[in-house]
C-alpha cells in the first residue's frame, strides 16, 4: 500500500507550531523552564523576535543559550585570554579563540591545531559511550578546521581508587577512549590519571586532539555566498544525545513513540574514521566552502553558527534531515546530539563533486538549502516556517552574566594548615618512603591504562608515556615536529587557584621543553563546580586570571579550549582543576630527550633548587593532608630552565631528561632509572647542604623550576658553562651506571630497581585486574 | 654499533632494481595502517602502491600487503566484509598463481577470512585491546616474507590487537607445524592465548602470509620499540621489522622481477 506525502506527514501526528501560528497565539504557555531557560532569558527571547518563540525556536535558544554552548557565566572571564595577549604572542598564531580550534603556525608551510575539551558529565553516566564520544567530538573540531588529525591525549581524574564505583568508570573510561581512538587510527600519546575522593562522583574525562596541515589548507567554517548549497552528511539523526528537547511534548500527541532516549550519545567510531577520510578529500579536491562539525546542540548550533559567521542568512527544510527514528520532533531534530555527522557549504557547481566524493567512500548525505542574503536563519518544516530568527543571536549574543563571587570563608584557615606531620628520618625510613610513594594510586605505572591505546598507529610517534610529554613527527622529511603536554593539580589550584593554574600552565611548559620542544601554544580545559555557587565562581575568576597572566608572563598564547562548569555533587564542588595544555615544536624531532637515561658512565645533573615545599605534594596526599600553599611559582626561572632543556637537547648535550613535578626528586629519579630499566649512583649531600634541606625534603619536595639530565661525560663542560653563563643552578648528582641494576643513593641506602619496579608497577593491576 | 638517530631514512640503499618492485596495500573504509605500510616499503627501496577496496585491479603490482585496522568497523567479526570486496577475489587468484601476499593484524583476519590461511582469530584471552612491544621468534625463514632474516631470528615488534588471539583446530595446528607454516611465534609469555603461541603463518607454498604483529612498526629508529623489556631498546633498535619488506623485495628481485 502506499501512502501520500500529505497522509504520511499527518502520520506524524506534530502539530507544528509555526512562526505565523507563534504569533497568532502570544498566551501559549511554553516549557522554557524545563528547558533550562531562566525568565528574564525568555523574556530576551520574547524581546529579541517581538513574538513569543515556536517551540522549535525554543529548543534553539535554550541549548544555545545553555552554560555548555553560550559560556555565559565564564564568558566575562575567559575574555582575558584575549586582553592580555601582545602582538609578539600572537606572532605564530594563524587562528585564535573562537573557532572550532586554534592553529599555530610551527614553520616550513606547516600548520597545527590542538585543543582539549571536557566529556565529564556523560562519562559518570555511561563510561563506556561518554568517553568515546568526548574522543569522537574533539576529533571532528580538528577535522572542520582542515587538518588531518594526527594524535589524541587523554587527562582522567577519577574518584578514590579504592571506591567501589572507581572501577566501573576506569574500565568503562578506559575501554571507550582505547575502542573510539584505537579505531580511527589515532596514536594516544599520553595524558594524565589522578585519583582524588573529590572526583567520586564527577570523573574529570578530557580529551585532547591534534591535527596538522598546510597553511593553505586552513578552513574556516562560515556560511558564505548566496546560493551556495548546505548539506548534512555522515551518520543519521536519531533521539540519542537529548537533553530537555523530550520537554517539547506540547510537539507532539503520539503518546507511543519511543520517550525513553540515552541522553548520553552513542559513537560510531567506524563511521568517524570514514568522515576523517572523507572530509579530507572534500578538502583536498576544494570541493567545500567549509565544514562544521555537529556536536553539542547539534542541528541548533550548526546552523547557527555558520549563518552567524557567514556574511548572509540561510534557508533549510528541516524534513530533509535523514533520521535514524522517524518519530523525532523538529526540535529534537534540531537538538539532537548524534554523533559522526559534519555539515558543509558547496558551491552549486560543486554539488555533483561532492556527491562522488561521498559516493566512494558511502557516506549518507542531504541537502538541507542554501545560503541567503537575507541576514536570518529560517527553517521551514514541509514548507511551513517553523524558525525566523537573526542566527547572532542565537550562536554569539546570548546573555552574559557577571555574579558576585566571594572569597571561600575557609580559604585562610586551609592556606594556615600547613603540613607538619613528623618526617621520615634516617635510611631505611626514606626508602620506604620512595616504595610507598611511587605503589601509591597518582605515581604508580599507568600502563595499565596506557597499553589499551594504540601508540604507534601512523608511524610517526616519537615519544609517548610515560615521557614528559607526547612527540609526533610532522614532517617525514624534515623531521620537523610537534611535542604536547596536558597538566593540571587540583590540590594546588584548591589552595590557591591562582597559583594553581599558573603551576599548571608552568608544568605543562616545563614538559614540552624537557622533551626538548620549544613551548609555543597553549589550550585550556576548565573543569569546575556549580558557577551557582560564589565560592566557586572566586575559584573559577582566580584560576583565569592566573592562566592568562601567566601564558602573557611566558610568552604563549591560549588559542582555545573549553569549560566545565557544575562538576558538583551533593553540595560538594570538584578541586578546582584547570587542565592546560601546552604544544611546543622541534625542528627536527630527533632530538627529542626521552625520559630515562641508558648510557653507562653519563653524569647525572639536577637544574634548580629545592626549598621545603610540602603542602599540596602528594606525600602530603599520602599522610591525608591537604592545607598551606602550593610551592612558589617563578614563571621567569621555568622560562630558563626551558630555554636551557631546548639548547642542551638541541646541542646534544643531554641524552635524557625529566621534570621534577608531583612526587618532586624521589619520582624523578625512580621514573628515570626505571624507563629503560638502568641504575644509578646517587649522591645527594651536597645539594642537601647547597639548599639548607634534608634528605626527605630534597627528595619529596615540589619546588618548581627543576629537572634532571643525563649529561654525556664529554659534554659535562658545556652543559655546565651554559647553566652558569645563564645563571641557573645546577649540581652533578650522580652517575649512571648499566651494572648495579638499583638506584643506590650513597652512604644512605639502595633501592634495588626489581623492588622499585614491583612497587611501581602492581598498583593498577592489582585495583582493576 | 652506535646508536642509529631517530628519522634515519638511510637503511637501504637506492637500488633501482628494488625501486622497480611494485608493492600494493589495500585500503578498506576503516583500515588505519595503510600509510605506515607503504611507508615501510618505501624505506625498504621498493615503491608502494595504494589499491583500493572497491576497484577490482591490482594495477600490476607484484606483491600486496593487507595491512591492519578494523576494516567496517569489524563490528560483525574482523575481517568478515572485507573479504567480499571486489579487490579481493583479485588477491585471491594473484595468491593462487604465486605472487606474495601479506596480512597484517586487521590483515591476517582477512585473510583467513578469504581461506587463503587457516584458523581464526578470537578476542584476546585477557578481554581487552592490548598494545606492547612483544618479542617473537621467526620460524620459518625460507618464505617469501622471511627470507632475509637469520634462522630462528628474534625480533621485538609492537603488537595491538583486541581480536589477536589464534585458534585453529588440533589438527590444523599438527598440519602447520609439522609442515613448517608456523612462520612467527610468540617468544616468552603468550600475550593473548593464542593458541601453541602462534604469532603468524603461513600458506603451503609460503607465499602468503599473515601475522598479528605489527612489523610496519618497527621500521625506524626511534618511531618503533624502545621499551626496556628487552635489552637496551629491543633487539634492532626499533627496527627489526623492516626485513619482512626486504625479503619480499628480495625474492621478487631474485625470482627475476625487473
Amino acid at each position: 500500500m502506499t501512502v501520500s506525502p500529505s497522509a504520511a506527514a499527518e502520520q506524524k501526528k506534530f502539530r507544528i507550531d509555526t512562526v505565523e501560528h507563534a504569533a497568532a497565539t502570544p498566551d501559549t504557555e511554553l516549557p522554557w523552564a524545563e528547558l533550562g531557560l531562566k525568565e528574564d532569558e525568555f523574556h530576551r527571547v520574547v524581546e529579541i523576535l517581538g513574538r513569543r518563540p515556536t517551540a522549535a525556536e525554543l529548543a534553539m535558544y535554550s541549548v544555545m543559550w545553555s552554560e555548555h554552548c553560550s559560556y555565559k557565566s565564564s564568558k566575562v572571564h575567559l575574555k582575558q585570554f584575549g586582553d592580555k595577549v601582545t602582538d609578539k604572542m600572537k606572532e605564530h598564531l594563524l587562528v585564535g579563540i573562537g573557532e572550532n580550534a586554534g592553529v599555530v603556525d610551527i614553520g616550513e608551510g606547516w600548520a597545527v591545531t590542538f585543543k582539549v575539551e571536557s566529556h565529564n558529565h556523560p562519562s559518570f553516566v555511561e563510561p563506556y559511550q561518554g568517553a568515546a564520544t568526548g574522543v569522537g567530538g574533539i576529533v571532528r573540531d580538528i577535522i572542520s578546521m582542515g587538518a588531518r588529525p594526527v594524535a589524541v591525549m587523554d587527562p582522567l581524574r577519577f574518584g578514590a581508587i579504592d571506591h567501589p564505583d572507581t572501577a566501573r568508570l576506569v574500565h568503562g573510561i578506559v575501554s571507550g577512549i582505547g575502542g573510539y581512538g584505537n579505531s580511527l587510527g589515532l596514536p594516544n600519546i599520553g595524558g594524565e590519571l589522578v585519583f582524588d575522593s573529590v572526583y567520586q562522583g564527577n570523573p574529570l574525562v578530557n580529551a585532547l586532539a591534534v591535527g596538522v596541515m598546510r597553511h593553505e589548507d586552513i578552513r574556516l567554517a562560515n556560511a558564505s555566498g548566496a546560493g551556495n548549497k548546505v548539506v548534512l552528511f555522515g551518520a543519521r539523526t536519531g533521539g540519542d544525545g537529548i537533553g530537555g528537547a523530550s520537554v517539547l511534548a506540547s510537539e507532539s500527541f503520539d503518546a507511543d513513540k519511543p520517550s525513553k532516549r540515552p541522553a548520553v550519545q552513542v559513537g560510531d567510531p567506524f563511521a568517524e574514521k570514514v568522515l576523517i577520510e572523507c572530509c579530507l578529500e572534500l578538502f583536498k579536491s576544494s570541493v567545500v566552502e567549509g565544514i562544521q562539525d555537529l556536536g553539542a546542540a547539534g542541528i541548533s548550533c550548526a546552523t547557527s553558527e555558520l549563518a552567524s559567521n557567514g556574511d548572509g542568512g540561510m534557508h533549510v527544510e528541516l524534513t530533509n534531515v535523514l533520521l535514524r527514528d522517524p518519530t523525532l520532533t523538529p526540535g529534537e531534530i534540531l537538538m539532537s546530539e548524534s554523533q559522526e555527522r559534519m555539515m558543509a557549504v558547496v558551491t552549486p557547481e560543486n554539488v555533483e563533486a561532492f556527491e562522488a566524493i561521498m559516493d566512494k567512500w558511502n557516506v549518507e548525505y542531504s541537502w538541507l538549502g542554501e545560503v541567503t542574503g537575507t541576514g536570518r536563519l529560517i527553517i521551514d518544516w514541509d514548507g511551513e516556517t517553523i524558525v525566523d530568527v537573526d542566527p547572532r543571536t542565537v550562536a554569539h549574543e546570548g546573555p552574559v552574566y557577571q555574579r558576585p563571587m566571594s572569597r571561600p570563608a575557609a580559604q585562610d584557615s586551609i592556606q594556615a594548615n600547613s603540613f607538619n606531620a613528623e618526617r621520615p628520618f634516617g635510611s631505611a625510613a626514606v626508602k620506604d618512603a620512595i616504595l610507598e610513594l611511587m605503589a601509591s594510586p597518582n605515581m604508580c605505572d599507568k600502563s595499565w591504562v596506557t597499553n589499551q591505546y594504540d601508540r604507534y598507529v601512523q608511524g610517526n610517534t616519537a615519544l609517548a608515556m610515560p615521557d614528559d610529554a607526547g612527540v609526533v613527527r610532522v614532517d617525514e622529511t624534515t623531521g620537523l615536529g610537534v611535542a604536547v603536554s596536558t597538566d593540571a593539580n587540583g590540590r594546588y589550584s584548591y589552595l590557591n587557584p591562582y597559583e594553581g593554574a599558573k603551576l599548571a600552565l608552568a608544568e605543562s611548559y616545563r614538559n614540552v621543553s624537557t622533551a626538548g620542544a620549544k613551548p609555543l601554544a597553549v589550550t585550556d580545559c576548565l573543569n569546575f563546580g556549580s558557577p551557582e555557587d560564589p565560592e566557586v565562581r572566586w575559584q573559577f575568576a582566580e584560576s583565569v586570571r592566573g592562566l592568562a597572566d601567566g601564558c602573557r608572563e611566558l610568552g604563549v598564547p591560549v588559542t582555545g579550549g573549553n569549560v566545565s562548569l557544575y562538576n558538583q555533587t551533593g553540595g560538594v564542588a570538584i578541586h578546582p582543576t584547570p587542565v592546560v595544555g601546552v604544544l611546543g615544536v622541534f625542528d627536527d624531532v630527533a632530538r627529542r630527550t626521552p625520559s630515562g637515561w641508558r648510557q653507562d658512565g653519563q653524569a647525572i645533573y639536577l637544574m634548580g633548587t629545592t626549598q621545603d615545599e610540602l603542602d599540596g605534594s602528594e606525600y602530603a596526599n599520602l599522610r591525608g593532608h591537604l592545607g598551606g600553599q602550593p610551592p612558589k611559582v617563578d614563571l621567569q626561572a621555568e622560562k630558563l630552565l626551558g630555554e636551557l632543556l631546548v639548547n642542551a637537547s638541541r646541542d646534544g648535550m643531554i641524552d635524557a631528561a625529566h621534570d621534577l613535578s608531583e612526587g618532586g626528586l624521589a619520582a624523578a629519579l625512580s621514573e628515570m632509572a626505571l624507563r629503560f630499566g638502568v641504575g644509578a649512583r646517587i649522591g645527594l649531600g651536597e645539594v642537601c647542604e647547597r639548599d639548607g634541606v634534608d634528605l626527605f625534603t630534597l627528595l619529596f619536595s615540589e619546588s618548581q623550576a627543576r629537572a634532571v639530565v643525563a649529561v654525556a661525560r664529554s659534554e659535562e663542560v658545556r652543559f655546565k658553562d651554559m647553566c652558569s653563563a645563564r645563571g641557573f643552578a645546577h649540581a652533578r648528582i650522580g652517575v649512571v651506571d648499566t651494572e648495579i641494576g638499583a638506584l643506590d643513593f650513597q652512604s644512605n641506602f639502595t633501592l634495588p630497581l626489581d623492588e622499585l619496579k614491583a612497587a611501581h608497577e602492581g598498583t593498577l593491576p592489582r585495583y582493576f585486574g | 654499533m652506535s646508536t642509529p638517530l631517530i628519522g634515519d631514512f638511510s637503511v637501504a640503499p637506492e637500488n633501482d632494481a628494488l625501486r622497480a618492485v611494485r608493492i600494493g596495500i589495500i585500503t578498506f573504509p576503516g583500515t588505519l595502517d595503510d600509510r605506515d605500510a607503504a611507508r615501510a616499503v618505501t624505506i625498504a627501496g621498493g615503491t608502494a602502491v595504494g589499491l583500493w577496496h572497491a576497484e577490482a585491479n591490482l594495477q600490476s603490482v607484484d606483491a600486496v600487503i593487507i595491512p591492519g585496522g578494523f576494516s567496517y568497523g569489524d563490528y560483525l567479526r574482523a575481517g568478515a566484509i572485507a573479504r567480499f570486496a571486489p579487490l579481493m577475489e583479485k588477491v585471491v587468484d594473484a595468491a593462487a598463481g604465486g605472487m606474495p601476499v601479506l596480512g597484517i593484524c586487521n590483515g591476517f583476519q582477512i585473510l583467513t577470512e578469504a581461506h587463503l590461511l587457516p584458523g581464526s582469530m578470537i578476542k584476546n584471552n585477557h578481554l581487552k585491546f592490548s598494545c606492547a612491544d612483544q618479542l617473537l621468534r621467526v620460524e620459518n625463514n625460507t618464505t617469501a616474507w622471511t627470507n632475509a632474516y637469520e634462522p630462528a631470528a628474534g625480533m621485538v615488534v609492537p603488537l595491538k590487537n583486541q581480536d589477536g588471539q589464534y585458534v585453529a583446530d588440533e589438527k590444523t595446528l599438527d598440519e602447520l607445524e609439522g609442515e613448517g607454516r608456523v612462520v612467527f611465534r610468540y617468544d616468552g609469555e603468550n600475550p593473548n592465548g593464542s593458541r601453541r603461541g602462534i604469532a603468524g603463518i603461513s600458506n603451503a607454498a609460503g607465499n602468503v602470509v599473515g601475522l598479528m604483529p605489527h612489523p610496519e612498526h618497527a621500521v625506524e629508529p626511534g618511531f618503533g620499540p624502545d621499551s626496556s623489556a628487552y635489552g637496551e631498546v629491543g633487539l634492532g633498535y626499533g627496527t627489526d621489522g623492516l626485513r619482512i619488506f626486504s625479503s619480499v623485495l628480495n625474492s621478487l628481485v631474485a625470482g627475476g622481477k625487473s
